[in-house]
């Protein structure tokens, strides 16, 4: 953002690849539970790289989703800095930092969250038109991603009409249609068979890497950690694995 | 975004109704209930209403309004005329009679005695016959809503003899008067006719009726006539003013009215109120996205608004026009003669449905605005 904003940051944070598309230092994150307090996150420094899709795995309550909310600018970290394509989010005001997020990040959610009322064609502009995209604009190209993902016949229908594997294509699309420079995706084959993890992860590998864009994928699915480029594992809160294959151990 | 808002709320059809059903209830109730009130109320001038004529009503000093009231000496109105910037005053009877119908029936009815000569006192129109008829003997003019009390086979009112205080009456005219609170029957005659209908006390001549001379205000007129003459007057306005503050004080129907106003507001914070938590918190998720995907919690808090919005209009308005409609339907009821909407209370509850949502939508949407964006992802 600023000058002088850029200077202090990288000051701050040590060792940052000026070409990471996403530097974390020193991420710490503690939830209040009652009267204690749950350290959940112990001092994470991490750089996700553009062009690559990286898997954040480990155990359930490991942390995954908490610092994949903190790396993309949905949860406030207790203590650390995140640098978001040289910008370091936190540092931003409340209103920049959604500013931000819409210009910058898609989203895909393990429950899609589309809304029900509206056609699939509008669900995936909506990050367009929440950008002030005007409505037919957004929608014909919310069309062309829809196109891609092989639903350009369905984009007329509500989500309901949809089968669930077309409303995650939906999903996708949205993600994609602003053509954000990071994704976030926790869990995308939860819900789903093995075969059909496997499409989406192809199609996400598909449509969702480009060189300048960084995809970062939550999963505990060890069915689909050959398509990940690099993977993070996560224990307690700390990083014990950073590698492009898993270790055997997992 | 405010396209999608609307979508959101009218694609949920059965809150969509819900809220609309909510809100145009409340204004239907808080409508129609304000304006039998006011309507209702304002019958206990109807007695002034239906002397148009009369600028300045003089009378005893212990009378409140057309129907509680005290005679005064026939002199009274010598008194009166000879005030300065008093054009004109004549004579007022108002009694109590009782009336024997053809079929044998007994009916209390109000005898209006109106001024011989000018027939000022009678309401302004007529339904049937000619103010003139009152010339001839025996006659007299019945209201037309008593028409239907009077003679409720449907009856033809026209030259119908009527034994009035057991003396002969005919029929001869129908006015178009308002109804007074009670809708008793009224039968006008001339004043000479009064004096032999209503059995003789002393006096008998209840109220003196004048008009002022031009570039006279009635106001001033019926001061100085006060204080020349020791008697009671008051305008037009004045006078209506004290017969509608005479049924707000001795009815219980301000009461029970804002009862029935207050229940309607209560209702329509209740369903709205329910309605429209529950809907938001249906979506409370799709909400969640939007924030994480980049909505600010301002233009949130605009959706929501324009959502409240819209089903605030839809819904005032239906409760408007079923007021309307509802007035439109009963319209041949004599009980509702000549109601109207005063301007006012379409505003009053307009007010109402605002509160109501912005008390309801405040309350609803916080839970939304506490929502994290971060919560999408659990
Ligand atoms: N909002 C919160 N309030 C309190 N505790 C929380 C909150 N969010 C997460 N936690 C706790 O933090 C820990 C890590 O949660 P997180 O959701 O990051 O785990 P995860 O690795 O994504 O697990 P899973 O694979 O089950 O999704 C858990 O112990 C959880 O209970
Ligand atoms: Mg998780």
């Amino acid at each position: 953002m600023n000058a002088a904003g850029s200077i202090v940051g990288t000051r701050a944070i040590g060792g940052c690849d000026p070409e990471a598309a996403i530097c974390a230092r020193g991420i710490v994150r503690d939830f209040e539970a009652g009267q204690s307090t749950i350290r959940v996150l112990h001092g994470i420094d991490c750089d996700i790289r553009p062009g690559e899709m990286t898997y954040i795995v480990g155990e359930s309550g490991s942390g995954k989703t908490t610092l994949i909310s903190i790396m993309c600018g949905i949860l406030y970290p207790t203590a650390g800095e995140v640098r978001v394509f040289g910008t370091d989010i936190y540092k931003l005001s409340d209103s920049d930092l959604v500013r931000f997020r819409l210009h910058n990040i898609g989203f895909i959610f393990q429950q899609y969250n589309l809304i029900p009322s509206i056609d699939a064609a509008a669900n995936a502009a909506v990050p367009l038109i929440a950008q002030g995209v005007p409505r037919e604009e957004a929608r014909e190209r919310a069309k062309v991603l829809l196109e891609r993902l092989n639903i350009g016949d369905q984009a007329d229908k509500l989500p309901r009409q949809l089968s669930g594997g077309q409303q995650q294509r939906v999903a996708i699309a949205r993600a994609l249609v602003h053509a954000p420079r990071l994704v976030v995706c926790d869990e995308p084959t939860a819900a789903l068979d093995a075969s059909s993890g496997r499409r989406v992860m192809d199609l996400l590998r598909e449509v969702a890497i480009a060189p300048d864009r960084a995809c970062i994928i939550v999963t505990h699915d060890n069915r689909i950690f050959d398509l990940a480029d690099r993977i993070i594992a996560l224990e307690d809160g700390r990083i014990t694995h950073d590698g492009t294959a898993m270790p055997d151990d997992h | 975004m405010l396209w999608i808002a609307i979508r959101m709320l009218t694609g949920d059809a059965q809150k969509f109704y819900g809220l609309l059903f909510g809100i145009g209830f409340s204004t239907l109730l808080i409508t129609q209930q304000m304006t039998i009130f006011i309507n209702l109320i304002e019958r206990g001038a109807s007695g002034v209403f239906n002397a148009p004529e009369a600028q300045v009503w003089v009378m005893d000093p212990v009378s409140r309004t057309t129907d509680v009231s005290f005679p005064m000496p026939a002199t009274a109105l010598d008194k009166v005329r000879s005030v300065e910037g008093v054009e004109w005053a004549v004579p007022h009877l108002r009694a109590a009679a009782n009336v024997r119908t053809k079929e044998g029936d007994l009916e209390g009815v109000a005898v209006i005695g109106v001024d011989d000569a000018t027939l000022i006192g009678l309401p302004k129109r007529m339904v049937a016959g000619d103010k003139t008829v009152l010339f001839a003997p025996d006659s007299v003019v019945i209201d037309d809503v008593g028409t239907t009390r009077l003679f409720s086979d449907g009856g033809q009112a026209l030259g119908e003899r009527l034994e009035l205080n057991d003396q002969r009456a005919v029929i001869r005219g129908i006015a178009d008067a308002i109804p007074s609170f009670t809708s008793q029957v009224v039968l006008y005659t001339r004043y000479s006719n009064a004096l032999n209908y209503v059995p003789g006390t002393r006096n008998r001549m209840t109220f003196v009726l004048a008009g002022v001379r031009e570039g006279e205000s009635p106001q001033a007129v019926a001061a100085r006539i006060e204080k020349e003459t020791g008697l009671k007057a008051q305008t037009h306005d004045e006078f209506a003013r004290a017969g509608i503050n005479f049924i707000i004080e001795n009815t219980g129907i301000p009461t029970n009215f804002g009862i029935t106003v207050f229940l309607g507001f209560v209702v329509g914070v209740a369903i709205v109120g329910l309605t429209f938590s529950l809907f938001l918190r249906d979506n409370i998720k799709q909400f969640g996205a939007l924030k994480a995907i980049g909505v600010t919690n301002g233009k949130i808090v605009q959706m929501v608004a324009v959502q409240a919005g819209l089903v605030g209009l839809i819904g005032y308005a239906l409760g408007v026009v079923g007021t309307v409609l509802f007035l439109k339907a009963f319209g041949g009821n004599p009980f509702f003669k000549g109601f109207y909407i005063p301007w006012q209370i379409p505003l009053i509850s307009l007010a109402a449905v605002v509160v109501i949502l912005a008390i309801t939508g405040f309350i609803a949407i916080r839970s939304v605005l506490k929502t994290e964006p971060a919560a999408v992802f659990r």
